[in-house]
């Protein structure tokens, strides 16, 4: 197929027109992406989240910069997928992340590429994996994934990269925000950005507490006697968990973003010599199939059933004649639960 | 799965520093149902073309206000057809004395619109060249 060739020779053209394939659904899409399927798996992912305006597309921005010309090291080659929202009214969407990212135009070795979440909850479009994976085909070492500016439970990003950073700010909430479920859960390294705002200290400490709660060094016994939980699990606890490491930048000017940078290099490390990296990639390709199915599933089986019974259904629903769960059971039963 | 979106470049070339233009369309397009890709200020035409690129855009629409328009224009018209792009429409906004729309038109730009031009109409001329091409 000649799409899979241009893609995999380097062919920028060629890569921006997959990508607008895969969005859109197309048949070629996902043929040119079943083709170039053997050749990912050399990409590193990292996942970019957090709330709107805590400077995500700027840290981008830096860490892309970093990758180009790292100190003492080769450059690599960085792609970046920038998902912003559609309206949910109209499908449509401005999408503004390239405006934070003008000093990496001009550079052959980053390709940038705005999406728009089409619908998607979880901060991703269902389209993003596809993205990955042509990036990863096209020979691009650094994949940077930008979610949409995040709310609580935007956690999709997790289950799609391999190094997941949550972007936070000083003087966005208290204390008990930090130990509220979700989106801090899924940190692999947390960002402390614009960390010359006032508050920073007391935003860490709040991380700092989150991190003790879930990662106990000391465990308290009776009358306050303290056990070093490391000790107790013996001296391998250390090896085989990791404990993320909060990271103060200031992306705008560039600080802390070496430093940044040495921590996703660790957690990459971490995840080959604990063997994580395979779980991983293994969980990421399993999420990918579910999604997948849930969509196939969903379209085979409105292709069996008639829109007059499925309103049928949706008004017996309305005049509480069944419920929702009935409705499902007699739909599926009806038509085509077991085909 | 999800149908062909019209995906539109809306873009500041040259360095006049007021994009209050370029947002309205952009949120006139987004509220028609567009994607847009908004780059922001200052674009040369190299960054122009670079970004229709990487974004596979249907349309690239030019807001300028500097005059320039005459060096710029046909030069972003030249790097999206080195690049392979010649089916990219590109819409021109601002202030362009008649004598230079004949020859932006002539030189391959699908529409200009002065100040005060109804968004409606752009959205519909991106519309009917987006889908007509």
């Amino acid at each position: 197929m000649d799409l899979v060739r241009s893609v995999l020779s380097g062919d920028r053209l060629a890569l921006a027109r997959l990508l607008s394939q895969v969005e859109s659904g197309d048949q070629a899409g996902v043929e040119a992406l079943n083709a170039l399927f053997p050749h990912t798996g050399g990409g590193q992912l990292i996942g970019v989240t957090g709330a709107p305006g805590t400077g995500k597309s700027s840290l981008v921005n830096q860490l892309a910069l970093h990758y180009r010309q790292p100190p003492g090291g080769e450059p690599r080659r960085v792609a970046i997928l920038a998902v912003d929202p559609s309206s949910p009214f109209t499908g449509g969407a401005v999408l503004g992340d390239r405006i934070r990212m003008r000093e990496l135009s001009g550079d052959e070795g980053v390709f940038i590429r705005s999406m728009a979440s089409r619908g998607s909850l979880g901060g991703l479009a269902a389209a993003s994996a596809g993205a990955v994976q042509a990036f990863d085909a096209a020979g691009y070492d650094i994949i940077l994934i930008e979610t949409v500016g995040s709310g609580q439970s935007e956690v999709e990003i997790a289950k799609l990269a391999h190094t997941t950073l949550v972007v936070d700010v000083p003087g966005l909430g208290d204390d008990v925000q930090a130990i509220k479920a979700g989106i801090l859960e899924i940190a692999d390294i947390l960002v402390l950005n614009k960390a010359d705002r006032p508050g920073v200290e007391s935003a860490e400490r709040a991380l700092q507490g989150m991190l003790k709660l879930g990662h106990p060094t000391k465990r308290v016994m009776h009358h306050g006697r303290t056990e070093d939980v490391a000790a107790a699990k013996g001296e391998q606890a250390a090896a085989d968990e990791w404990i993320p490491p909060i990271r103060r930048t200031v992306a705008t000017e560039g600080k802390g973003i070496v430093e940044l940078a040495m921590s996703i290099e660790g957690h990459r490390q971490f995840l080959e010599s604990s063997g994580e990296w395979r779980g991983r990639e293994r969980a990421r390709l399993q999420n990918e199939v579910e999604l997948l199915l849930q969509g196939e599933l969903m379209s085979a089986w409105r292709s069996r059933v008639s829109p007059a019974q499925y309103e049928a259904a949706l008004d017996a629903l309305v005049e509480r004649k069944q419920s929702p769960r009935q409705a499902v059971a007699a739909l599926l039963n009806g038509h085509g639960g077991k085909a | 799965m999800a149908e062909k979106k019209i995906r539109v470049l809306v873009a500041k070339p040259g360095l006049d520093g007021h994009d209050r233009g370029a947002k309205v369309i952009a949120r006139a397009l987004r509220d028609a149902g567009m994607e847009v890709i908004y780059t922001g200020l200052r674009q040369t035409p190299e960054m122009i073309a670079e970004a229709a690129l990487q974004e596979d855009v249907d349309a690239v629409g030019l807001s300028i206000l500097s005059g320039a328009h005459m060096a710029l224009v046909p030069r972003v018209l030249d790097l999206l057809r080195a690049n392979g792009q010649d089916k990219v429409r590109v819409f021109v906004g601002g202030i362009i004395p008649d004598e230079d729309v004949t020859k932006l038109q002539a030189a391959g730009v699908a529409g200009v619109y002065g100040p005060g031009s109804p968004t409606q109409k752009i959205i519909d001329d991106i519309r009917a060249t987006v889908t007509g091409a």
